[in-house]
């Protein structure tokens, strides 16, 4: 790729942040110096094996990226971090170019924190710290082959027996299925609907668990599994929370996600630009620059347009959440403006780039390939919409 | 031993810098402004030696005074030091360009008051690569120097610096005090973690003014003219030796 200069970079995009201060400039500068030298010359490569390699876990363990915004007594680091510093995260990250090495690193992200919001002091103890340092891996699973955006209609069903629940059923698209040592499993403990559901820890090494790889359209870098529960014994202990009262869980955890999936979204479009205004610049059709034609000059404007819109709203929603509010219509259609921004960029950018953007090894075209997971995964549009407008009243 | 270590916020290394249209510099308007790279390896350098590390017994450096001299945004390049842990900052706030020798002289200031046994500085800063100001305090505190190093070691009251010279290497031997300033070699400067950055935020930076340290920061030089490189010709292919060396004979190389 040409270096991309003035304007159009990636730093020069991002709007100036009110919300935004020393600390945040100074993790975003410690974050990427981090990325530049131990991940970005490896991306390409891990995205085309399918994997990330387990020292990579451990150097983000030690460097604190996977700690962030963690509580301390876990093995976290939490003091004076807000969504912010998140955001700055998710933006950094998204700069590479490879969502399946993010969601490979992060998927603790999601695992981890029904754990620490509703589970055992034990379990905490237990858990957090080794997946904080990067030696041990969680896996969120809800979805399942007959339930996706149905959250509440899972069947996978845990029979309390004893000192034990025996685990049967199926997950699906699990992220970091085949390599994650446990899974916070959502499972069906009592009758039909939301009222019914628990969220259990299940060890994926246990006797009874089958797990299958899943080929998929992008985020190579990361594994997804269908995981199939046998007769699985899980401890009565690894219940997390109160018997039948998960689904409340899965619900507040699924608003942090919004958020990051947001964030990641919009500085994916950013890297669009970024990528194609750079490509504009340099490459000569019909004996000029293709930024001289008009028709690829209003492209690259209504880009900016929309992504700084998107980023305005994606500060607004994280100013509210710091000053503890709630605002789940607002995180619902933030994703869906997040993710259609995207989709838009994704697009217009493999367009200016022409059978180059086409070509594997260059971000544009993996991102072109991360667009559907973002508008599906952790809520998909339709899905938002429509918890937008109940929440709404409607 | 306290160490000092002057850090300068200069254009990040990462940017393309563009000369202004009139010729007199060069475009740092809303351009990412970092740590000079050499100066990060000098911070990384003194805090090895006071945390251990690198060939260093932790306590080599009792304490790390990171200072910086530039406009008031000059603080977050302290506080990057801070992160990296530094100990404290001094800030003198000093708009417009200063000139090595006026950097050395608001250094001797400093170093009058603070009385290290040591003080790392990089080799040169990538903006200006004036490769001064080192020298030049050293020449104001009549310390001993040794530039560029690649390795450091304190032993015996003695500061041992190894430099990269044309044909090997040179070890110096030095008395403390003295002045060293890094070479890229010397070490990988760290990240500062998140944790490290928030304390950082709570370390102290005193804020001095070069009146206060007595110094006139007035320029001595005159900036001519700032020019772009020449543009690189573009190269072209030819398809056998007579060509070439016609060629080569025709551009007057051989
Ligand atoms: C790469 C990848 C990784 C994933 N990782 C995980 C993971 O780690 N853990 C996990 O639990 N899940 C994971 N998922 C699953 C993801 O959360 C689901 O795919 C998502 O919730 C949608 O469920 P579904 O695929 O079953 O689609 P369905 O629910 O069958 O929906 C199909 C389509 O119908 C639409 N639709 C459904 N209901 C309605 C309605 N009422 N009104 C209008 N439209 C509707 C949906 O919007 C969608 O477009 C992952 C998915 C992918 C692709």
């Amino acid at each position: 790729m040409p270096a991309p200069t003035g304007a159009l970079t990636f730093d020069a995009l991002r709007p100036p942040s009110p919300f935004m201060g020393e600390t945040h400039r100074a993790w975003r500068d410690s974050l990427r110096k981090f990325i530049e030298r131990e991940l970005a010359p490896h991306v390409t490569e891990w995205d085309e094996a399918g994997h990330v390699p387990r020292d990579v876990f451990l150097k983000a363990g030690a460097f604190g990226l996977l700690g962030a915004g963690f509580p301390e007594q876990y093995g976290g680091w939490s003091e004076g971090f807000d969504r912010f510093h998140g955001i700055v995260t998710s933006e950094e990250l998204a700069r590479l170019g490879a969502g399946g090495v993010s969601a490979a690193l992060m998927i603790h992200g999601i695992g981890l924190p029904p754990i620490l919001a509703i589970g055992t002091e034990e379990m905490k103890q237990r858990i957090a710290p080794p997946v904080l340092r990067g030696e041990m891996q969680i896996s969120l699973a809800i979805t399942e082959p007959d339930a996706g955006s149905d959250v509440a209609n899972l069947t996978t069903r845990a029979e309390r027996r004893g000192e034990a629940y025996i685990v049967n059923g199926a997950k699906m698209y699990i992220t970091g299925g085949m390599t994650s040592h446990y899974a916070t499993t959502a499972v069906r403990t009592g009758g039909a609907g939301a009222g019914g559901v628990s969220l259990l820890l299940i060890d994926l090494s246990a006797k009874g668990v089958t797990r299958t790889p899943l080929k998929k359209q992008g985020w190579w870098a990361s594994d997804t599994a269908a995981l199939y529960f046998d007769d699985v014994e899980v401890p009565a202990d690894h219940l997390i929370g109160a018997e039948n009262q998960g689904f409340a869980g899965i619900m507040r955890n699924f608003n942090g996600e919004r958020l990051g999936m947001a964030s990641g979204a919009t500085a994916s479009a950013r890297v669009c630009i970024e990528d194609a205004a750079a490509w504009a610049q340099q490459r000569q059709t019909f004996g000029k620059r293709l930024a001289d034609h008009q028709v690829i000059r209003h492209k690259i404007a209504e880009m900016v347009q929309r992504v700084n819109a998107t980023t305005a709203y994606l500060e607004h929603c994280a100013w509210r959440v710091t000053q503890g509010e709630t605002p789940v219509a607002d995180l619902c259609l933030l994703k869906v403006q997040a993710t259609q921004t995207l989709e838009f960029c994704a697009r217009e950018a493999t367009q200016i780039m022409g059978g180059a953007g086409y070509m594997r090894g260059s971000r544009i075209e993996r991102i072109y390939r991360e667009v559907r997971v973002n508008a599906i995964g952790g809520g998909s549009e339709e899905i938002m919409r429509d918890l937008a407008a109940r929440q709404l009243g409607l | 031993m306290k160490v000092l270590v002057p850090v300068k916020r200069v254009l990040d290394y990462n940017l393309k810098v563009r000369v202004k249209a009139d010729g007199t510099g060069v475009d740092l308007s809303n351009l990412k402004m970092s740590m000079n790279p050499f100066d990060e390896i000098a911070v990384e350098e003194a805090v090895r030696m006071k945390e251990g590390g690198g060939g260093h017994p932790a306590g080599t450096a009792t304490e790390v005074v990171a200072i910086s001299i530039g406009p008031e945004q000059a603080q977050e390049t302290i506080r990057t030091a801070l992160a990296m842990g530094a100990d404290r900052g001094i800030l003198v706030k000093a708009e417009g360009e200063v000139e090595p020798l006026a950097v050395a002289k608001l250094l001797k200031a400093i170093v009058d008051a603070e009385q290290p046994g040591l003080v790392i500085l990089g080799k040169q800063a990538i903006d200006d690569d004036s490769n001064q100001v080192g020298q030049m305090l050293a020449a104001l505190l009549d310390w001993p120097q040794a530039t560029f190093a690649s390795k450091i070691v304190v032993a015996g009251g003695k500061i041992n610096v190894t430099r990269e010279i044309d044909g090997g290497l040179q070890t110096l031997s030095l008395e403390t005090p003295a002045i060293v300033t890094t070479d890229l070699r010397l070490n990988e400067p760290r990240y500062a973690s998140l944790p490290n950055i928030m304390k950082a935020k709570k370390k102290p930076i005193d804020a001095k003014t070069p009146a206060d340290l007595g110094v006139d920061v007035a320029p001595r030089l005159t900036v001519v003219k700032v020019a772009d490189p020449p543009k690189r010709q573009g190269g072209a292919k030819v398809k056998t030796v007579q060509d070439l060396v016609a060629g080569l004979k025709a551009a007057g190389v051989i």
